[in-house]
This record gives structure tokens, C-alpha cells and sequence, in this order.
């Protein structure tokens, strides 16, 4: 399946994650770091931060430039771009698939910031009855019908390409045209959006426009961690942690926007240090059980 | 008994003989599938003897995918007196699937 095991998963490059990298890196444990571009980030988009002690009147993609580029140079520390779909603990470590690939470690910092979506209607409803959240694994079930991509991730429209090549009628919708798609690829505006069908999906409602198709492929930014980890303890949408960053869930740890207020990035840098020094405490803990 | 990686021919004979059976409908470029796969092969081995534990791969076999209406993978099907009974979609922890099995055998 995947031959090398980290000790610790970070899923989120934003200042969380990067934080939760460099502690690991200090504390002599190997990281994988699974997130989006940091370009990409939410910080990134900041024009300017001017409440981080000691940086201040500095570009929020500055600042997440100088982040990335010390967490990089950390030893002991990897990066895999992509989006972590699901994820499953079994055997005192965790799986986590990201398209095509699964990563394997023994504790998790979730650091994956706000997921800001709500879902649409219908979406659970039909979840497996024609609507996907990865093109990559269900693209060729669909081969030669009517999908819609809805588009809300930064590479939708290259998920929406790799549909159209193998075959798939593909329609995109999103609430603005994203740079790079196909010209081939039909587009539809509309920010309203709903799953309709009752046994299976029969189409997208888009603003009052009814698109029929057999298969919906729902692609965010992130999937939301109480569904990458049933049993998640969540409040308000936030997860749930204690003092250590530590969820309900042993061996799993958050960090960042993830756990709540304040969405700053001081206190994402602090949580996710946190998280990572209690995540190798943890880990060492484990260590001594298996070996006494 | 270990999984068998059946092809048409193989499901359909098993399928007729009416006996329990598991089928793990998987594809090898779906990152969730490689996840199943260890839990699929620890049911086969807490089952052996009672239940046929199948892996059907959906790339190979996409007219049995068709007719079953396999529309994500990993997709698991039970299949009993050559009926499909019961079916899980989606990645879930073993426990699922053996409250599945236990549920019907």
C-alpha cells in the first residue's frame, strides 16, 4: 500500500500546519505536511498583517512565503500537495488517501483551517447514490454520461479535464468561470446550488436552471474533518481540543482556524507547536507502552 | 480463505451456488480502495469457511459494476441466496462491515 510510515501527519499547510511541521522537525520526528499550494491559502489573500508581534506591516503572502520556506528546510519534513479525502485509523496508525495515494502515520495534527461550505441540499442525501467528492476514483464509473463538476476547489477545472478525457460529458458550474478550464467544457454560472433525485442523482439545480446528469463530483478545498473522522468532537463547527490541542480521538491532535476564535495566525502558529509537541509526547508515550 | 480476485465468470458461479458472499467492488487507481484493502482481506480470514469474500475490480468488470449500479468506489456488496441484501458505500471502519455480515448470517 505505501511503504513508508511518518510519525506524524499534518493535514493543512497554512500556519498551523507549517508550525506543527517545524516542532516536529525539532522534536526529532518525521512530518508529512498534506495541504494546497500555500499560495493558495487564506493568508496568502491577506494584503497586509499588521498583528503578528515582531513582523508587522508584512503581505500575508510574504508572510506565509517566509513560513513555508522555513518549514521546508526543517529536516525531517515532506509535502504532498492535495487534498486528504478520507482517512482511517487502523493497527495504532492512520491512513490517509489523498487521490490516488495513501500516506501512513501513527498520530494527526488536523490543521485544515475553516471549512467554509455548508452542504447542499440533496448532497448527503445522494452521497453514494451518484454524488462523489473524488473525480480521481469514481471518474470512470461515469464514462460516456452527463456529470457536473461543481467546482469550488482551486483544481477543479483540472479534475473537470481529466472527466472530459476519460470520457465523461462534463459540465462545470461554480460561481465564477475558474482560469484554465477547458473551452470545451460547457460552464454555468450560479451560486445556489442543489442535488436533485430521490433514489439516485437526476441532476443540479443551478440558480432555477435544472441541469440533468447521472453523476455530481462536489470538489472543495477541504473536506471537512468531522467527515474525514467519524466520531470527531466537534462545537459550532469547531473541533473540539483540550489544552494539549488534543481531540477525542487518541492520537489525533488540531490546530489553527480548525478549533475556532480567534481566526489569527498567531495563534495558529502557537496551537500548532502545541499540537506538535504534544502530538511527539504522545507518540513517545506510545513508544514505551510497546516496549515495556 | 483468502480474497479471491474474481472476473465475471467467477462472481456469477459463486453467485449461483446461493452461498454468502462479500463483494469489495475497487478500482487500483482509488486511493480509499487501498485503504479497504487490509480490512477486506481481515474478513476474509475472520470468516473463512462462512463467506466467500470477493474483489471485483471495476475497471475490469464494468458490466458488472453497470448492473449493480456501482456509482462510487469502494463500493461493498453481501450478496445471500444469490440476492444482493446489503451494501456499503464509501470507506468506513471494519466494524461496519462486520455488523453488516452479522447482521445477515
Amino acid at each position: 500500500m505505501c511503504s513508508i510510515t511518518y510519525d506524524v501527519l499534518i493535514l493543512g499547510s497554512g500556519p498551523a500546519g507549517l508550525s506543527a511541521a517545524l516542532q516536529c522537525s525539532a522534536r526529532g520526528k518525521t512530518a508529512l505536511v498534506i495541504g494546497n499550494p500555500p499560495q493558495t491559502s487564506l493568508l496568502a489573500k491577506a494584503k497586509l498583517v499588521d498583528n503578528y508581534l515582531g513582523l508587522p506591516n508584512i503581505s500575508g503572502s510574504a508572510m506565509i512565503d517566509a513560513f513555508y520556506t522555513h518549514a521546508s528546510k526543517a529536516g525531517g519534513v515532506s509535502f504532498v500537495e492535495g487534498r486528504a479525502l478520507n482517512a482511517m485509523s487502523m493497527g495504532g496508525g492512520f491512513y490517509v488517501s489523498v487521490g490516488s495515494d495513501v500516506y501512513q502515520g501513527r498520530a494527526v495534527i488536523l490543521a485544515s483551517g475553516v471549512a467554509r461550505a455548508r452542504p447542499y441540499p440533496g448532497e448527503q442525501e445522494l452521497l453514494g447514490k451518484g454524488v462523489s467528492y473524488c473525480a480521481t476514483c469514481d471518474g470512470m464509473l461515469y464514462r460516456g454520461r452527463d456529470v457536473a463538476v461543481i467546482g469550488l476547489a482551486q483544481d477543479a477545472h483540472e479534475e473537470a479535464a481529466m472527466l472530459a478525457k476519460i470520457g465523461c460529458k462534463v459540465t462545470f458550474i461554480a460561481p465564477r468561470r475558474p482560469d484554465g478550464l477547458d473551452d470545451a467544457i460547457p460552464f454555468i454560472k450560479a451560486a445556489k446550488l442543489s442535488i436533485i433525485g430521490t433514489e439516485k442523482v437526476e441532476g443540479v439545480l443551478a440558480d432555477d436552471q435544472a441541469i440533468p446528469c447521472d453523476g455530481v463530483f462536489l470538489l472543495r478545498d477541504t473536506v471537512a474533518p468531522s467527515a474525514l473522522f467519524p466520531g470527531l468532537a466537534t462545537e459550532s463547527g469547531y473541533i473540539q481540543v483540550d489544552r494539549t490541542m488534543a481531540t477525542n480521538l487518541p492520537g489525533v491532535f488540531a490546530a489553527g482556524d480548525c478549533t475556532g476564535l480567534p481566526l489569527q495566525v498567531s495563534k495558529a502558529v502557537g496551537e500548532g507547536q502545541t499540537a506538535a509537541h504534544f502530538a511527539t509526547q504522545w507518540l513517545d508515550a506510545q513508544n514505551k507502552q510497546i516496549h515495556n | 480463505m483468502a480474497v479471491l480476485h474474481a472476473n465475471e465468470e467467477a462472481f456469477t458461479k459463486i453467485l449461483e451456488s446461493g452461498e454468502p458472499m462479500l463483494v469489495d467492488f475497487f478500482a487500483t487507481w482509488c486511493g480509499p480502495c487501498k485503504m479497504l484493502a487490509p480490512v477486506i482481506e481481515e474478513l476474509a480470514a475472520d470468516y473463512e469457511g462462512k463467506l466467500h469474500v470477493l474483489k471485483v475490480d471495476t475497471d475490469e468488470n464494468q458490466s458488472l459494476a453497470v448492473n449493480y449500479g456501482i456509482m462510487n468506489i469502494p463500493t461493498v456488496l453481501f450478496f445471500q441466496g444469490g440476492n444482493e441484501v446489503d451494501r456499503i458505500v464509501g470507506l468506513l471502519p471494519k466494524e461496519s462491515f462486520v455488523q453488516m455480515i452479522d447482521s445477515h448470517l
